[in-house]
């Protein structure tokens, strides 16, 4: 059984000239533990899905599925991780990991400790009772991510979370990512326009086409490369080849794209 | 060598500053002086008339004669009571308003025309129905201090309640909050700024009100002393009650800015 199921997902976003259809018949099936990547074109919907399975704004058709139950019946925790850390400037870092359970009225001294343990997991010492305007983008990028671990969800959204970092932060926080997903076993869903990001994390990509959203094509990635470390899978030697088939695949949907929009 | 250097430049710059500020105040204090002094000098020589513009001498003669028998102090307490009741409960006031209509776009929608009218209104002008409708005393003039900035505050801070950045609710929603705990969590706390500021501007806001407030009706209180002095043609003591007010409503202003900077650490 499928742990997350899409079934001819569509929705709209209305105005009052007009409506945009952001998504039309979205259907795909995510395992658990699976690592997959949505690419595509910026307009084609990739954070309307994540928003969708995120339960924050309603789809206009079609059913999602979270093992097995609608998605309004479901209970089960959902990590969402945005392309900016968000931490609010006003709480020390310990309060903003602990913003979750604090929602869930679940405060207690085990979960404080938790946290503090997770961020040493991270690499984050003594930043506790610190602000977050103290601390590096980096840094507060691991902070987001501890808070959305905290919860211990058991899907992940990740809508571009590495793309407002330095290059070198990047490659770190992936591959920090990448080893913290395998160990707790999370499913995860990462929405970015990084082709190299999208194959060295993921086990499957799912690539866009736009106006409106559908799905173009998914791709698998070779075994080989699953296991690896993001920051190794790119000096593989099956890198290069599937980067340019995913290259060639986007190019032939920006131009879509681009032709479309003139019209 | 060159750290030696290094800090010799440092401690240039730092005398630079202090210089800088030194002349800024020289420049403020003989402003101030010169003011006085060509207030005082016109009228002794009776180039401006010492019955309306009085001299700072006969204003400072006046004050310490009602500081030693202690009048001035009753006058200056009510007026200050009024005061800061009137704009802690006007800007309180504002705020729960605010937050109503934050609860509801609807509401927001359906109110809309009535808070542009009522703040293109100039609240001084219901000061006789408000007397009449709460009798003559404190408690009209505090409504009048208070009234005068409610509907500002109100729409300031609906309007920043509005421009909070909604990717803060989201993270709260994805973990399942509701829209009073994203108001607690988000919005409120990222509104506070813009809720201190309007404070700074109700103070002074309020003082206009409590005044408009006393010429009207009452028997004390500041206001009250300028519109006896006015009604006596004793223009010292106008004069004295304004410049009292004047310092208090900026050592006001002050203890408010004091509070923005304790309160207000790590904004977005």
């Amino acid at each position: 059984m499928s742990f997350l199921t899409l079934e001819n997902v569509s929705h709209l976003y209305f105005s009052k000239q007009n409506y945009t259809k952001a998504l039309s018949n979205i259907s795909f099936s995510v395992k658990e533990g699976e690592f997959i990547s949505i690419l595509g074109p910026s307009g084609c919907g990739k954070t309307t899905i994540l928003s969708v399975i995120a339960g924050i704004i309603q789809q206009t058709k079609g059913k999602v599925h979270l093992k097995g139950k609608p998605l309004d019946q479901s209970t089960m925790a959902i990590g969402y991780m945005l392309q900016q850390d968000y931490l609010f400037p006003w709480k020390t870092i310990i309060d903003n990991v602990l913003l979750g359970p604090k929602i869930t009225k679940q405060n207690d001294e085990e979960l404080k400790q938790k946290a503090i343990d997770l961020l040493e997991t991270v690499g984050l010492e003594d930043v506790a009772l610190k602000y977050p305007d103290s601390l590096s983008g980096g840094m507060r990028q691991r902070v987001a991510l501890v808070r959305t671990l905290i919860t211990n969800p058991e899907i992940l959204l990740l809508d571009e979370p590495f793309s407002a970092l330095d290059y070198m932060t990047k490659l770190t926080l992936e591959d920090l990512v990448f080893a913290l997903l395998r160990d707790y076993q999370k499913t995860a869903i990462l929405v970015t326009h990084d082709i190299a990001e999208a194959i060295s994390m993921s086990d499957r990509l799912i690539i866009m086409d736009t106006n409106p959203g559908t799905i173009a094509q998914i791709i698998e990635i070779p075994i080989e490369l699953r296991n690896e470390r993001p920051f190794l899978v790119r000096r593989h030697p099956k890198y290069q080849k599937i980067f340019d088939k995913v290259w060639h695949e986007l190019n032939k949907y920006e131009q879509n794209f681009d032709q479309k929009g003139s019209v | 060598m060159s750290t030696h250097s290094d800090q010799q430049l440092l401690t240039n710059y730092r005398a630079n500053l202090k210089k800088e500020k030194r002349i800024v105040v020289y420049w403020q204090l003989l402003i101030l002086i010169s003011f006085f002094v060509i207030w005082e000098v016109t009228s002794h020589y009776y180039l401006i008339d010492p019955l309306i513009f009085s001299s700072p001498s006969r204003i400072i003669q006046l004050l310490i004669e009602r500081f030693v028998d202690g009048s001035i102090f009753m006058h200056v307490q009510i007026t200050l009571f009024e005061t800061i009741l009137g704009f802690v409960i006007g800007t309180l006031l504002g705020v729960v308003f605010a937050s109503i209509l934050w609860t509801s776009i609807r509401i927001a929608k359906v109110l809309d025309p009535y808070l542009v009218i009522l703040n293109a209104m100039p609240k001084v002008a219901l000061g006789p129905i408000i007397i009449v409708a709460l009798g003559p005393g404190y408690v009209s003039i505090i409504t009048m201090g208070a009234i005068i900035s409610v509907i500002i505050t109100t729409i300031v801070v609906y309007s920043a309640f509005n421009e909070v950045d909604p990717n803060f609710s989201k993270v709260l929603r994805s973990f399942g909050a509701t829209r009073w705990q994203c108001f607690k969590e988000a919005i409120f706390p990222a509104t506070l700024p813009t809720i201190i500021s309007t404070l700074k501007v109700n103070v002074g806001l309020s003082w206009v009100g409590v005044i408009v407030g006393e010429f009207l009706v009452s028997k004390q209180g500041l206001g009250y002393l300028i519109i006896y002095g006015f009604q006596v043609f004793d223009f010292t003591l106008v004069m004295s009650s304004l410049l009292l007010i004047a310092i208090i409503a900026a050592i006001m202003y002050k203890l408010v800015e004091k509070m923005e900077k304790w309160l207000i650490k790590h904004t977005v």
